[in-house]
């Protein structure tokens, strides 16, 4: 890279940008009730928040791992007529309002919903359940898992895979023992991205879930709810959380997103 | 173009690069469909573009060298060897046989060219294939580790009991490793044979390039060969089309019309002049374009740069002349 002086006003607008990023975080960070944080932590209301937070995003992460490397093969792959649409519209949850995702996950899995209806005759309903914060995660996390693994498979060099079929190996053997393992870093990688999408939902799960704790109550929706009840120092605590989980998130995949910068 | 292998023979097959020859022993392998044609391996029809038949790659007996190896990246040696043949003992055994026992538990990547390519030819061997084919063996290793490379596969290819081919753009490695060549130009068969046929007899210009003589085409007339308009004496010539071959050795260079005793003289033009170790080679232009070969001592003597105009003269008995 050819180092260079930035101009003044170029200079004083990117530290305007800069600054727009940082002072809040800081904010964050300096207003937090440190000596208090352990209490709030640890009571059990934000334990709850924590726990459910983590095996709900952690189980929304398994699913999209056992539907969206199938969907991302299939994508990188297969050539079906009307591919392009249905990888667009599953890449929509990307930019949709998430609250938009959330009604649309009702009107499918609702009570009286397309397929809701149906399941409700076999007991099963979704709606207000962990099953169903679990669901809406999927729903808007699941299209960085697929993107990612699907760049990975685009990139892979496929003739590894011939290698192993001239050794006899069935397609089945040549996609678990050659072909996984050599995107490992693309769907290790897609798999955070998608579990810390699923972390930070809020819109989706909360139109779709509903806001009950103990069940349906994820961290970003417990810090909402601490904001809205006059607790202000409990939703602080929980953001300060989360700021360090994505932190955390951002530095182990600092390669693959930032180069050596 | 159709050929047959059989067992107890190397074959070569020789070419330039982007003549098609990857692409054939990817289709030999069932990695790329026939659009036309078969394959068939001890009567068995693999793979035919007319009935539809195709056998799967994993079911055709075919191991596979090919030209960067392809060892997997994310398993060991011993792993790598075990891919095909699923068991580490038996794995075990080829690396003993290869020299390699001491790199069982290492990655590919900690390993030399020459290494990586006797694991790669165990790894396709220990299923126990009927056919082995090799793209390019030797291509992806530095000039100074061929020699030994091509003296190990050499040794390990006569080893294998069944049907072998192997792909290459080199004439030497060709000329070394296998006891039959095939010539194969812009996806078409232009000769076959041993390499001393092959080498002795060319029948295309890539072949006559890579064994470095003059090649000439044209139709014999009682002792001479008509070349374009011009009459190249040659004993031996009779009648028909033929190829006839003069080794740029037998060409002798003139700066004035030469006396005595040969029958092919005339006047040309000095073009390219290389250097080859301790001769020089100089393509003369003319009508019937040919290459000398002199010394360097000659060459000062006769004052030969681009565009000087040079006798070149040859013996009728230094022309080999066969059927086209």
């Amino acid at each position: 890279m050819r180092r260079e002086k930035a101009p003044l006003w170029i200079g004083l607008l990117a530290a305007l940008g800069a600054a727009f990023f940082i002072i809040p975080l800081v904010g964050l960070v300096v207003r937090a009730p440190w000596g208090d944080a352990a209490r709030s932590l640890t009571s059990a209301d934000s334990l709850e928040a924590l726990k459910l937070s983590l095996i709900a995003s952690l189980s929304s992460t398994a699913l999209a791992l056992v539907l969206g490397v199938p969907l991302a093969w299939v994508y990188a792959r297969v050539d079906f007529p009307g591919r392009a649409v249905v990888r667009a519209l599953t890449t929509l949850p990307m930019v949709l309002p998430p609250v938009v995702g959330g009604i649309a996950l009702l009107l499918a899995f609702g009570r009286r919903g397309l397929l809701g209806s149906w399941l409700a005759l076999v007991g099963v309903s979704l709606p207000f359940t962990t099953a169903g914060v679990v669901l809406a995660e999927t729903f808007v996390a699941m299209p960085f898992l697929v993107l990612t693994v699907e760049a990975g498979l685009r990139s892979m060099d496929r003739r590894y895979e011939d290698a192993a079929r001239t050794l006899g190996a069935r397609r089945w053997t040549v996609f678990t023992r050659v072909t996984l393992p050599l995107i490992a870093p693309s769907i290790f990688a897609g798999a955070v991205l998608c579990w810390a999408r699923a972390l930070g939902e809020f819109g989706a799960t909360i139109t779709f879930a509903g806001n009950f704790p103990g069940v349906t109550q994820t961290m970003p929706l417990a810090v909402y709810l601490l904001l809205e009840t006059n607790n202000p120092q409990g939703s602080y605590v929980l953001s300060l959380v989360l700021l360090l989980v994505s932190l955390a998130v951002l530095v182990g995949l600092r390669h693959r997103w930032l180069g050596s910068a | 173009m159709q050929f047959t292998l059989e067992e107890g023979e190397v074959v070569a097959l020789l070419g330039p690069n982007g003549a098609g020859k990857t692409t054939l022993l990817r289709a030999i392998a069932g990695l790329l469909p026939l659009a036309s044609g078969r394959v068939v391996l001890d009567g068995r029809v693999l793979e035919d573009a007319a009935s539809r038949a195709y056998v799967p790659t994993e079911e055709r007996s075919i191991g596979f060298v090919f030209q960067d190896y392809l060892l997997f990246p994310h398993l060991s040696v011993v792993d790598n060897v075990a891919f095909g043949v699923r068991s580490r003992a038996v794995a075990a055994e080829w690396l003993e046989r290869m020299g390699l026992s001491r790199y069982a538990s290492a990655r590919p990547a900690a390993l030399s060219g020459g290494e990586r390519q006797r694991v790669a030819l165990a790894r396709a061997l220990a299923p126990g294939p009927r056919v082995l084919l090799l793209d390019e063996p030797l291509a992806a290793l530095d000039v100074s580790a061929r020699a030994d490379v091509r003296r190990d596969l050499k040794a390990h290819l006569s080893a294998f009991r069944g049907v072998r081919l192997l792909v290459t753009h080199d004439p030497l490695e060709a000329v070394t490793l296998a006891d039959r060549l095939i010539v194969m130009e812009q996806g078409k068969h232009v000769q076959s044979g041993t390499p001393v046929e092959v080498t002795e007899r060319p029948r295309s210009r890539y072949v006559a390039d890579l064994v470095g003589v003059n090649l000439l085409r044209g139709l014999a007339d009682h002792g001479a060969v008509r070349v374009g308009s011009a009459l190249v004496a040659a004993a031996g010539a009779d009648s028909g089309e033929v190829f006839a071959v003069v080794h740029p050795r037998a060409v002798a260079l003139h700066r004035a019309r030469p006396e005595g005793s040969p029958r092919n003289v005339w006047q040309g033009r000095a073009g390219g002049i290389e250097l080859l170790g301790d001769r020089v080679r100089v393509r003369i232009e003319g009508e019937v374009p040919m290459v000398a070969e002199v010394t360097p001592g000659a060459l000062a003597e006769l004052g030969l740069v681009e565009g000087t105009p040079v006798w070149l003269s040859f013996k009728a008995t230094d022309v080999a002349v066969y059927p086209a």
